[in-house]
């Protein structure tokens, strides 16, 4: 048994904020007050100090075939962020892109203790789950990208969502996933004839289905399966000036509908078309406010070296474009595509600029703190190490205000951030880093301190420096080991792999044979990931 | 005594693991704990299953056999006295054996390399460099109507490709299969592949980066004078983008005759810039033939565990990069390792004289389920189980795609990941 005793405890899921609390733990698990037993237990004095859940990533990219496409293609990323190994932890290196190893230290070192992999392309998910093998530390699941599969947009077309509805669970079971991703529905098919979507009702080429039917379709799929999390959707027109519109009509397109609303900064510009953007946060904003269906993370874009990377096929050849930056693309065979390019955010880039004012601007504006969450869609709008960074700037505003002090006044001129002087508490922070995104996505035993849960724990040295504070911790517990002391690495154990395995009507296998025969490149039966590739896995009941 | 039952055990949708290609519908009968037959295997495959012996066999120090703990000690010994080690090879074992052979290698602080510094390199030195526009083999079958075959020979290395992914498959968008697809295959001479291709551009050999570099200026519209490039007619060229630009879809293939001749990286990265502009036009997407099984995954491993894809030192206890300085061939031919551990490649059989010779003169190490020319020279043999024969485990198809490959016959040997494992532990340097 162990005991973080005395402690400032916030643990909003509990509704415990910032009382004076004991934390007990045993066998991996915190425990119940009449569970305790005092003696010989193992005390960790936290007095005077912050106790917090360990950190809930709900949007990152970390592992898998475009992640270490990313690795592989930047060796100037990692020349000079390089860490030796030490008697118990393995060498590493990458600052935007790091290798798996350096991936779960940095991660753990930062508080956080939880990360979900974004997109894995159901054909290559046996990749990511053995990347997820080599990666210590973190509990982990992946999200699975499905809005432009073929087999999911032939359903629709004909009018089967029920053949959809048992097509996703057996995807979601082969691949061993978290949960549904969907990446600019229909745009990345459209993509392979050199084209992309601009509207809900575009056409998806070769399937007579619109982003809106996907969106919908996959939407009711994933309440039909009583899945844990919600479909988790990257929406059209992602990086595009005016996209704020179209960003607005998606979240009504779901009538209600729950879904998650990714790295939602790269998709709240207004302005025309074709011109330079400005933000579109307020709009975007409301829509959220006014629609408790739907949950957001930001994407907040951090200045510096970031690796961008996503299924959006097209964007990724627009972003080539634009930048004249070395591009890689990857189609994958009748499922999705995809693409990297690396991008430097400068601040007297008035984009840049724009992009950084609209993702404070949607942490702000947005009113309920259980339904918008901190990313920096790793690694697209800075790598995750930068999140202290940002929690100063939501919890500062006289930081805040500096910083924005150095933004090119052409891009500040009438942006509302200089007028938002909101603050995050602490309480807040606990909710938008922890016990929000548990709760998004349907992980019951994450992000908080009650009786039962994991014992993953986080604690600070509460500074007024806020950026050190989250930084640093002065322990991390991971299923009741302390694993980091002063920010530092003490012990290497290994995480588990989160998937879901939804049940569905086997009758669907007798078209999917078909399916493979006729489209794929690897037979159905080479197909599934199997249960050998997850040597810790751990099931997430669906609903 | 009862008559023996023939109890013939036929397994379907085996996976041959021989080359980048990794066929996965192959059909293998097994009788009485052997293989008996292989079914819709190529030439190159057939071997991996019907030469291998897969009896139990010692391993050997010095040609002796000795019990497995004993090599096992020899082993880490060599490995625990040597100041600059080097592991080489990688690419016809599973990633399970590969992700090991990257832990031996950072706990040693030794140099690890693999095939791809004879073969591929360039080609991440290309992508490093100017990117790569790419995409899976069903995108090719699917939809490829124009093929662009350079530098490779698959109807030698690769058999199955033209039928399996390429040339003749019927997809969703090619339902007539060869009638779809116009193929054109450039060289330096006629082959095998040149008999399926509808064009054959004869280049010069050591003229590819001119002609390439003239593709790219043609596609923008420039006006050339010279007749013929790198002995190429030039109309022939301007036939060949007025070909690419117009196509629905294309798809580069590209070999060791790009690789390995004058131009190395630059020759890859003016074809794969090529491919990235053609994009303006029509889509356009390469894959490099990858030639071993899973040289193809050795990339993806080292590039995850150390962030780079070949030529790796952790000699000062984090991972460097160093193409030239780190790859094996250099580091033999100076004589800068003084112990190898060579897995699943025979590199004495491969490699100039200057750099084999030297795997006589230092205390080498070797995994491998064949008999091998480097196995004769090595201090310390491990006979270890074949990998998608009587061994499972993993391997990536020369489009990134992961496979399980599943063991048809029982296991006998020790695995590379077994053998690997009980080095990493018996060696001291590094606790």
């Amino acid at each position: 048994m162990l005991g973080i005793l005395n402690g400032q405890v916030y643990d909003p899921l509990n509704g415990v904020d910032g009382e004076k609390r004991d934390i007990w733990i045993r066998d991996g698990r915190i425990v119940a007050p009449e569970e305790v037993e005092c003696k010989g237990a193992e005390i960790v004095d936290a007095t005077g100090l912050v106790v917090m859940p360990g950190g809930v990533d709900i949007h990152s990219h970390v592992v898998g075939a475009k992640v270490n496409a990313g690795r592989k293609f930047r060796p100037e990323d990692h020349r000079d962020h390089a860490r030796a190994r030490t008697s118990f932890s393995r060498s590493g290196s990458g600052y935007t892109v790091p290798t798996t190893h350096l991936t779960g230290y940095l991660y753990t070192e930062m508080g956080y203790t939880t990360v979900m992999e974004a997109a894995t392309a159901p054909l290559v998910a046996r990749h990511t789950h053995e990347e997820l093998e080599d990666t210590p530390m973190l509990d982990m699941g992946a999200f699975i990208t499905m809005g432009n599969n073929h087999f999911i947009m032939n359903c629709i077309r004909d009018g089967q969502p029920g053949k959809a509805r048992d097509y996703v669970a057996w995807l979601l079971g082969a691949t061993k996933g978290y949960a549904i991703k969907i990446v600019n529905p229909g745009g990345v098919e459209n993509w392979k004839w050199g084209r992309n979507v601009g509207e809900l009702d575009d056409e998806v080429i070769g399937f007579g289905v619109t982003p809106r039917q996907i969106i919908t379709t996959l939407a009711w799929v994933n309440d039909e399966l009583g899945l844990p999390h919600v479909p988790h959707i990257h929406g059209i027109n992602l990086g595009q000036s005016g996209n704020a519109r179209t960003t607005v009509e998606t979240i009504e397109a779901l009538e209600g509908r729950r879904a998650h609303f990714c790295h939602l900064q790269f998709l709240s510009y207004g302005g025309e078309p074709g011109k330079l953007p400005r933000s579109g946060a307020a709009g975007v904003a409301r829509a959220v406010n006014e629609h408790p269906n739907v949950t957001v993370d930001v994407g907040q874009v951090v200045f510096g070296e970031a690796t961008t990377m996503t299924s959006d096929g097209p964007l990724q050849y627009r972003l080539h474009q634009l930048t004249g930056h070395k591009w890689l693309n990857d189609d994958v065979e009748g499922e999705t595509g995809g693409g990297v390019v690396p991008v430097l955010y400068k601040r007297q880039n008035l984009f840049n600029a724009m992009q950084w004012i609209t993702g404070l601007e949607l942490f702000l504006l947005v009113d309920d703190p259980w339904r918008v969450f901190l990313t920096t869609d790793h690694p697209n709008a800075g790598p995750f190490v930068h999140y202290p960074h940002v929690i100063q700037l939501l919890m500062d505003r006289d930081y805040r205000a500096e910083a924005l002090e150095g933004i090119p006044p052409r891009a500040r001129k009438g942006a509302l951030l200089a007028e938002l002087d909101r603050e995050y508490s602490l309480y807040e922070i606990a909710i938008i880093t922890r016990a929000g995104t548990a709760r998004a996505l349907g992980l019951k035993n994450k992000g908080h301190l009650g009786a039962g849960a994991d014992a993953d724990v986080t604690i600070y040295t509460p500074l007024d420096d806020r950026e050190e504070m989250f930084a640093r911790p002065r322990y991390v517990l991971k299923d009741g080991e302390i694993v980091v002391h002063d920010g530092q690495l003490v012990r290497e154990r290994p995480g588990r792999t989160l998937y879901v395995a939804p049940p569905y009507d086997p009758g669907i296998e007798a078209d999917l044979r078909a399916h493979f025969e006729a489209c794929y490149t690897i037979s159905f039966d080479n197909y599934p990931v199997a249960a050998e590739y997850l040597p810790r896995g751990e099931m997430i009941p669906c609903g | 005594m009862s008559p023996r039952m023939s109890a013939i055990r036929v397994i379907e949708n085996v996976v041959c693991s021989f080359c980048g290609c990794l066929c996965d519908d192959i059909v293998v009968e097994v009788d009485d704990g052997r293989i008996t037959r292989v079914r819709k295997v190529c030439a190159n495959g057939r071997g991996l299953f019907t030469h291998y012996d897969p009896a139990p066999r010692r391993p050997t120090v010095d040609g002796r056999e000795v019990a497995w703990e004993e090599a096992v000690a020899e082993a880490a010994q060599i490995l625990d006295r040597a100041d600059s080690p080097l592991i080489y090879g990688l690419s016809s074992t599973a990633t399970e054996a590969q992700r090991k052979a990257v832990a031996l290698a950072d706990k040693l602080g030794a140099m690890i390399d693999t095939t791809s510094s004879v073969c591929h390199g360039p080609t991440s030195l290309a992508m490093q460099a100017v990117g790569e526009p790419t995409c899976t083999l069903g995108e090719v079958r699917n939809r490829a109507d124009l093929l662009l075959f350079w530098g490779c020979n698959p109807a030698v290395s690769h058999i199955r490709h033209f039928a399996r992914y390429s040339v003749t498959p019927k997809g969703t968008l090619t339902p007539k299969g060869r009638r779809d697809r116009t193929v054109v295959v450039v060289d330096v001479r006629p082959t095998a592949s040149t008999r399926a291709a509808d064009l054959f551009l004869q280049v010069q050999p050591g003229a590819d980066f001119e002609v390439l570099a003239t593709l790219r200026a043609l596609l923008q519209g420039a006006e050339i004078e010279a007749e013929t490039v790198g002995g190429v007619p030039t109309a022939q060229l301007q036939d060949l983008v007025e070909r690419m630009r117009t196509c629905r879809f294309g798809v580069a293939f590209m070999g060791m005759g790009l690789t390995q001749s004058r131009g190395r990286d630059l020759n890859v990265s003016e074809l794969f810039t090529l491919v990235a502009e053609l994009n303006q036009y029509a889509r356009f997407c390469v894959i490099p033939m990858r030639g071993h099984g899973n040289v193809a995954g050795a990339d993806q491993v080292l590039t995850w565990q150390s962030g780079y894809p070949f030529a790796v030192s952790f000699a000062r206890g984090y991972p460097r990069y160093g193409p030239g300085e780190f790859s094996t061939v250099d580091v033999l031919a100076r004589g800068e390792a003084d112990a190898a551990l060579i897995l699943a490649s025979d590199p004495v059989a491969h490699f100039p004289s200057a750099a084999a010779r030297q795997l006589e003169h230092i205390p080498t190490i070797v995994l491998d389920p064949m008999p091998t020319l480097t196995a004769q020279v090595a201090r310390v043999v491990f006979p270890t189980a074949c990998y998608g024969v009587d061994a499972a485990g993993t391997a990536y198809r020369m489009d990134g795609v992961p496979i399980r490959l599943r063991p048809v016959l029982p296991p006998a040997r020790p695995t590379d990941v077994d053998v690997l494992e009980r080095i990493i532990e018996a060696v001291t340097v590094g606790n």
